[in-house]
């Protein structure tokens, strides 16, 4: 019996010694605040996602120079996923229980923030999730600053219906073969038949990741475009096919005035690798482009050129600022604002000060997290490809919208919370 | 309607040719409005005023390079500053300039004006393309504009061109015998939009034919079917010339293979890294030309050619002397030993590259594609590297059948033991051999660069391709290779054509498992004798 207490007694110190030795480690690590970020750097998702890690860092540095956060530096953690799912859960159990993050910007397909969750979860972790998306979602330990589907897809195929879009009567709705492309097809399926459009004028075509041969796809196009009304393609393709994508549609002569190309993952740098000359009139929507003209932008864009050049990232001359950019420079501005006003980095009382955050954003328009769905209120704009690969903003609501996460064209979903669940 | 206003105001420039008056400064001034509607009316309006004065503000106008300071149109051109009214360069620049910029719906106004006002001008290019643009959008207002331009008209294409554009305009003329000759020339098109407004004509939706008269009718049906016809035969070739163009990436893609894994039984994992290093070496060479020699930027591709040879045929060596020499007739510890291999040179690419993905742009030469037969259009970089494979495949099997070195490598690699008796140094064959392969790879990812992107890891995509087409081909012979090569693409492209790329993908290798299961020796056996071990 006595043996029994003993033991008891021992553990009970020695748990007492762990717990001592922690917090005076924790107390040696407390001088800074550790940031993941969770990017690919490598692979096939690295033409994207590198610069969301340049920005993430600058972001830190430009908050770091100014004091900090509480009185703290922050401290980025950078891992590389390497465009492998799997990896990407991997790395953020690492993030969340080895570096102990505070918090921790990343992803940018679907399938990985999809594959990263279950860790969050469990863990109690905070991510910020920077790029548009399909919705039908809502996780307490996330943060959406990208676009929802009524933030960016139904928009788009709005404009391409108007007279000024070109008054399109016919879809192609092409992506890569993953979780994003075909949630949204779906949503925009119904969405265009809700308009009237017949299944037989919508054709939906799918690539593997990093597909490089598109020829048959353009020549499906041209032949469904050929086979009479109006018609327009909407590509949800990711990563580095879109510079093959681009290529052949250019050689094989397919133009804008033609058959005009919407694309929901192709900003200003996936344009870089491109000759941009004969894409000129396609179209791309998000909720920013480096084009667009206000004081904030121009010191965004300052910003973040001053960075590449002292940095030498390469071509370090010829930089640019994309959607995703700034929806990750948002994200860390209002995490450290909620984190001020939550006196601490824990993450359940950060979650509860994220809420009605408000942020000038360099679109232009000041953006807000909403008070429940953990989405911002983002403004749309459309543009069409110049010559030296930026758009041309031709469409833009006039302030920022609210997100539907779960997408009204999808049915069951009015029945849904607009809010996460156990908040 | 605006369209009307265009061909109205361009058939008054045209028919009281010399009197232009000046260019109302605040009529251009409307082409700045904020609204596309009013845009489009300004250009309506404008395309009648004198070809030469327009044709710069039109083309400024749709290159972006056209601005407004306050009520004056100022075109940019270079770094000059041209009031777009008079024509004189403003100095100093004015300050406060708005860019106009348009959309696609003023674009395809614009488009239209300009081809109207080019369809006149003197260089025969210029006049094709215009009529190019105008038989795709072709209606009834431009008729009298194309007989115009089919009077003054001496060559025969563009007259070919401007016949089918009239023809198609003259679909909705309300004389029948119109119609019935304009149905008749139309057998010679090969234009799906001409195929579909035939087959409006023969619409039986709401009791009557769209089409009142007979004769017109039968006529309609008859040029369909040559249409149909046509279609359907530029639709076949575009599949085969994909299939075709496909099958030469493999066979560039898997030639190397056919030598190091066919020949020498080498199961190089590395081999994809080999065409990794070619397309850098081209991304190099493309840098080098940009910065020493921009004047002679579109032939660095050739300049590349040599060289990924060489550096791939150096790193093979250096492969080959460090590792693979070692394990040879250790197949299991060669597919480790080279895997590795391949991972560091993935890493040592990142290293001295970056990670992201390198941009190799097409010469202006392989830019743009042809138009071979209606509907087939044949982009030109593909073309390239079409004629690019048959070269390496012709310079190889020269080497391989024709040269002491090439008896040789057979040689060895028929009866290794055999060979040494008789005084081939096998040792050193076997390095050259290997450095051939590799350099053959460095060839493929010169191609490569040319149409997929250009990054550390795009080597792992080609790899499993490449021993497909080996092991499908028949190991030890490059004839094999050439035929697996070329059905895999077209088989994939019809697959693919029918049933998406990722089943096509999926069909493909259930069809190479089967294949194999049933003839493990793959399309062309070599046969006679050998020694095994």
């Amino acid at each position: 019996m006595s043996t029994r207490r003993n033991f008891v007694k021992m553990t009970a110190l020695s748990a007492a010694l762990a717990i001592s030795g922690f917090t005076s480690l924790a107390a040696q690590a407390a001088d800074t605040i550790k940031v993941g970020i969770l990017h690919s750097l490598s692979g096939t998702m690295a033409i994207s996602e590198t610069a969301l890690k340049e920005t993430a860092l600058m972001a830190i540095e430009e908050i770091n120079a100014k004091g900090g956060v509480l009185g703290k530096k922050l401290e980025p953690v950078v891992v590389d996923p390497a465009s492998n799912w799997p990896l990407f859960a991997e790395k953020a159990r690492q993030l969340l229980s080895k570096d102990k993050v505070a918090v921790t910007f990343g992803c940018w397909t679907s399938v990985s923030r999809k594959s990263v969750l279950p860790v969050y979860k469990e863990l109690n972790g905070l991510l910020f999730y920077p790029v548009q998306y399909e919705g039908e979602e809502l996780e307490k330990n996330v943060f959406y600053t990208g676009a929802a589907p009524n933030q960016q897809a139904i928009p788009a195929v709005e404009y391409l219906m108007s007279k000024d879009g070109g008054e399109a009567k016919r879809f192609v709705l092409l992506g890569t073969d993953y979780v994003y492309p075909r949630t949204t097809n779906k949503i925009l399926r119904a969405f265009l038949k809700s308009k009237g459009v017949a299944d037989t004028d919508i054709m939906e075509e799918y690539t593997p990741f990093g597909h490089s041969d598109y020829q048959t796809i353009i020549a499906k196009i041209k032949k469904f475009a050929s086979e009479g009304k109006k018609t327009a393609v909407v590509s949800t393709i990711n990563g580095d096919s879109n510079v093959p994508f681009y290529k052949e549609l250019g050689n094989a002569g397919l133009k804008a005035t033609d058959v005009p190309v919407v694309a929901f993952s192709v900003g200003e740098e996936e344009l870089r690798g491109v000759d941009t000359k004969p894409l000129v009139g396609h179209l791309a929507a998000w909720n920013y482009f480096q084009s667009i003209k206000n004081p904030t932008n121009d010191a965004f864009i300052k910003a973040y050129r001053d960075w590449a050049k002292k940095n030498k990232l390469p071509k370090a001359e010829t930089v640019v600022t994309n959607d995703p950019m700034e929806a990750t420079y948002i994200g860390i501005y209002m995490w450290k604002q909620a984190v001020e006003k939550a006196k601490s980095t824990d993450v359940d009382k950060v979650i509860a000060a994220m809420g009605g955050q408000t942020f000038k954003a360099p679109s232009g328009f000041t953006v807000k997290m909403d008070e429940k769905n953990h989405h911002l209120h983002k403004p749309v704009f459309i543009g069409e490809v110049k010559a030296d690969g930026q758009f041309n903003v031709v469409w833009k609501t006039k302030g920022p919208i609210k997100a539907q996460p779960w997408s009204p064209y999808i049915p069951g979903n009015d029945k849904k919370k607009d809010e996460p669940e156990g908040k | 309607m605006i369209r009307r206003l265009i061909l109205l105001a361009l058939l008054a420039h045209l028919t009281c040719l010399p009197a232009f008056a000046a260019l109302d400064p605040a009529q251009l001034a409307r082409l700045g409005a904020e609204d596309s509607d009013e845009k489009i009316a300004a250009i309506a309006a404008l395309a009648g005023a004198d070809p030469e004065a327009m044709l710069p503000i039109f083309k400024a106008m749709s290159e972006d390079a056209l601005y407004l300071a306050g009520d004056t149109l100022i075109r940019v051109e270079g770094d000059n500053y041209i009031d777009a009214a008079s024509g004189k360069t403003l100095t100093p620049p004015p300050d406060n300039i708005e860019s106009i910029t348009i959309n696609n719906r003023v674009r395809r106004t614009l488009d239209g004006a300009l081809a109207g006002l080019r369809l006149f001008a003197a260089e025969r290019d210029v006049r094709l393309a215009a009529a190019k643009e105008l038989t795709a959008s072709a209606s009834a207002e431009v008729l009298p504009l194309l007989d115009k331009a089919l009077a003054k008209e001496a060559d025969p294409q563009i007259k070919q061109l401007l016949v089918l554009a009239q023809a198609k305009a003259s679909l909705g003329s309300p004389d029948a015998a119109a119609r019935l000759a304009a149905v008749k020339s139309l057998a010679d098109s090969a234009d799906p939009a001409v195929r579909q407004l035939l087959a409006a004509m023969l619409d039986k939706s709401s009791g009557s034919y769209s089409e009142p008269d007979e004769a017109v009718r039968i006529a309609a049906v008859a040029s369909l079917t040559q249409i149909e016809r046509r279609i359907a035969i530029g639709e076949n070739l575009g599949r085969v010339f994909t299939g075709v163009s496909l099958g030469s990436i493999l066979l560039l893609a898997a030639l190397g293979l056919a030598i190091t894994y066919g020949v020498m039984g080498v199961i190089n994992m590395a081999h994809g890294e080999l065409l990794m290093v070619g397309s850098y070496t081209t991304w190099v060479v493309q840098g080098l030309f940009r910065s020493y020699a921009p004047q002679w930027i579109d032939a660095y591709v050739l300049a590349a050619i040599p060289l990924a040879f060489m550096v791939a045929a150096l790193v093979g060596v250096a492969m080959e002397r460090l590792v693979i020499r070692h394990l040879y007739g250790r197949p299991l510890e060669t597919l480790l030993a080279t895997w590795g291999l391949s991972l560091v040179l993935i890493q040592a690419a990142r290293v001295i590259f970056g990670p992201q993905n390198q941009e190799v742009a097409n010469p202006t030469w392989m830019s743009g594609g042809i138009e071979l037969y209606a509907g087939a259009m044949l982009p030109l970089n593909r073309i390239a590297i079409i004629g690019f494979a048959l070269f390496v495949l012709l310079i190889v099997w020269l080497m391989m059948q024709k040269t002491r070195l090439g008896m040789f490598v057979r040689a060895v690699t028929q009866n290794r033991a055999m060979a040494g008796c008789v005084g081939v140094p096998t040792r050193r064959i076997d390095t050259l051999a290997f450095a051939i392969g590799s350099g053959i790879a460095g060839l493929g990812g010169v191609a490569l660069s040319q149409i997929a992107n250009v990054g550390p890891d795009m080597g792992q995509g080609y790899i499993v391709d490449s021993f497909l087409v080996v092991v499908l081909g028949g190991v030890g012979q490059l004839a094999g290779a050439v035929w697996a090569a070329l059905g895999l693409g077209i088989v994939t492209k019809f697959l693919e054509g029918w049933a998406g790329a990722v089943i096509a993908k999926i069909l493909v290798l259930l069809f190479i498992i089967v294949f194999i299961q049933k003839r493990p020796q793959g399309l062309f056996a070599l046969k006679g004798r050998f020694v095994e071990n």
